[in-house]
């Protein structure tokens, strides 16, 4: 195979159809940003629903000293209100069967220091502030009112928070964001398998003779397909690119800068996340070129 | 080389056939001339023999392969033994000569060193030496259509197959391209001209096949154009 007479003919084709081309570079650019955030967003969510979400519907914070809880009375839970706290979760009716977790200074702490590990905080927040509690499953999440009441108020009870109340509204949004970037990536994805195969008939089109005679000195179709081919790839590999580094920079300057400083409470997407997102951009971008490219090349360039 | 085994064909949608139970055999270095009107069927021999379309019905042997049996990708295999010419010549107008020839060998990937070689030698044998960096529309009708052969056999056919290649010349030009033709004949090359031109065939005295409504009519070893109209 002449890989320089290849290259030429890729050349010649680019600038033919550069208009088209450079279209379909922006339209691969932009459904793949909306298609990597989309991924993104369902990262975030997943990362926000964290090792409870999916367990426990409901927590108990007990008191520290310096809570200010209606059960506390301004020291530390004892270790007989704990127990006595538990046995109330657990011969609850609404508490799932071995539905009650412990969390402890300790591992309270752990997760603060994973949640704000280049912040400043950390240096001046000791184990000891943390607070300890109970977290809880419940058989119907649904039906919280009687344990939360039941609980509440209980010496050595700091709060109860019912963990999706807080949080649903919040994955309400992001799903729907997350709903409505995917649908505007498939029109846009659409709309560039359109141009890359219509790209590809004026192509054809424009290359007839060339193609006709290939045809007939016996040019393997494989040979007449590659320049139309790398064509497609690499329009797909530029506007994957640009998609790629649309979302680094969203995530650096979005996520990293902003909402990672302002909002500590859970974790954020990152770098591991990002990689992620655009290794599957970029196979989508490819086979995005490549499928449209050998179809409509099937029916253009038939033997 | 080339065998038809009650070729039929009809083209989709048509209810005429353009050929009709063809039983044709031509051997190995035959030169063969394809006559008759147009419509005949003449065309869509040569179109069967390239395995540009199936047949309807019957075999085609050409160098001991089925066409109807051929995988289609193997056809562009199949191709690199025919060498085609047209009346048209169908030059690429924006290579040179010499590029024009060395297409033919760059896409069925042939290596440089080859094309190198193999490109002069093959202007040389049909008399365009020196005129190799010109560009088609720089040449006359006679020339261009020695390119086109040029092309057509500078890969060594098994084959050559010529539509009407003297359709566009003047009588003298014409009677150039046949003593081309006839010596890449002799090389061995087995040649299928279709033609109209009644005087090149009554000169040759070669094998004629004429066709009419789809049927073969007369197939003389060393024949002339046949009735004068």
């Amino acid at each position: 195979m002449r890989l320089n007479y290849i290259l030429s003919d890729l050349g010649i084709g680019l600038k033919r159809n550069l208009s088209m081309t450079i279209a379909v570079v922006v339209t691969i650019w932009v459904s793949l940003s909306l298609f990597g955030s989309a991924l993104l967003a369902r990262e975030q969510v997943e990362l926000m629903k964290g090792n409870w979400y999916d367990k426990i519907q409901i927590s108990v914070f007990m008191c520290t000293k310096d809570s200010g809880g209606r059960g506390c009375s301004g020291a530390e839970v004892t270790a007989e209100q704990k127990n006595r706290i538990r046995q109330v979760i657990e011969s609850n009716p609404d508490t799932a069967p071995d539905g009650v977790f412990g969390e402890s200074k300790k591992e309270a702490f752990t997760q603060f220091k994973k949640l704000y590990k280049d912040s400043p905080i950390v240096s001046t927040v000791t184990e000891d502030q943390m607070q300890e509690s109970f977290r809880v499953k419940l058989r119907d999440p649904q039906r919280y009112q009687n344990l939360v009441s039941a609980v509440a108020g209980l010496p050595g009870v700091d709060t109860v928070q019912d963990l999706r109340q807080y949080l649903d509204p919040l994955f309400k949004a992001l799903e729907g964001l997350q709903f409505g970037a995917y649908i505007a990536a498939a029109l846009l994805l659409i709309a560039a398998l359109m141009q890359i195969s219509n790209t590809i008939r004026l192509a054809a089109y424009a290359r007839r003779r060339e193609i006709g005679i290939m045809r007939l000195v016996g040019a393997s179709n494989f040979y007449i397909q590659l320049p139309f081919l790398l064509e497609a790839v690499l329009a797909a590999l530029i506007g994957a690119a640009f998609a790629c580094g649309t979302l680094w920079l969203g995530v650096y300057f979005v996520v990293m800068r902003r909402a990672q400083e302002t909002f500590r409470v859970w974790e954020w997407v990152g770098a591991t996340e990002t990689f992620r997102a655009t290794l599957i951009m970029v196979v989508v971008g490819l086979v995005l070129a490549v499928v449209p490219t050998f179809l409509t090349t099937r029916k253009y360039l038939k033997v | 080389m080339i065998r038809f085994e009650n070729v039929s064909k009809t083209y989709e949608g048509q209810s005429k056939a353009a050929l009709l139970n063809v039983n044709v055999e031509i051997e190995k270095g035959e030169f063969v001339f394809l006559v008759g009107t147009s419509g005949s069927g003449k065309s869509t021999f040569l179109r069967l023999v390239l395995r540009e379309h199936r047949t309807s019905k019957g075999h085609i042997m050409v160098a001991g392969k089925d066409l109807n049996r051929l995988a289609s990708w193997r056809i562009p295999q199949m191709r690199r033994q025919i060498g085609t010419v047209f009346q048209d010549f169908r030059l690429l107008p924006n290579k040179t000569v010499a590029e024009n020839v060395a297409f033919a060998l760059q896409v069925i990937g042939k290596p440089r060193s080859h094309i190198r070689k193999t490109v002069p030698e093959v202007l040389e044998l049909v008399g365009l030496e020196g005129k190799q960096d010109r560009l088609p529309d720089e040449l006359s009708g006679g020339e261009q259509q020695r390119v086109a052969i040029a092309r057509a056999f500078v890969n060594r056919p098994m084959i050559l197959i010529a539509d009407e290649p003297t359709g566009n010349l003047d009588p003298a030009t014409s009677e150039g391209i046949m003593k081309l033709l006839d010596r890449i004949n002799r090389t061995g090359t087995t040649v299928v001209m279709a033609t109209h031109d009644v005087s090149i065939v009554n000169q040759m005295r070669k094998r004629v096949i004429e066709l009419e409504n789809g049927h073969v009519v007369r197939d003389e070893s060393r024949g002339v154009y046949g009735y004068q109209h």
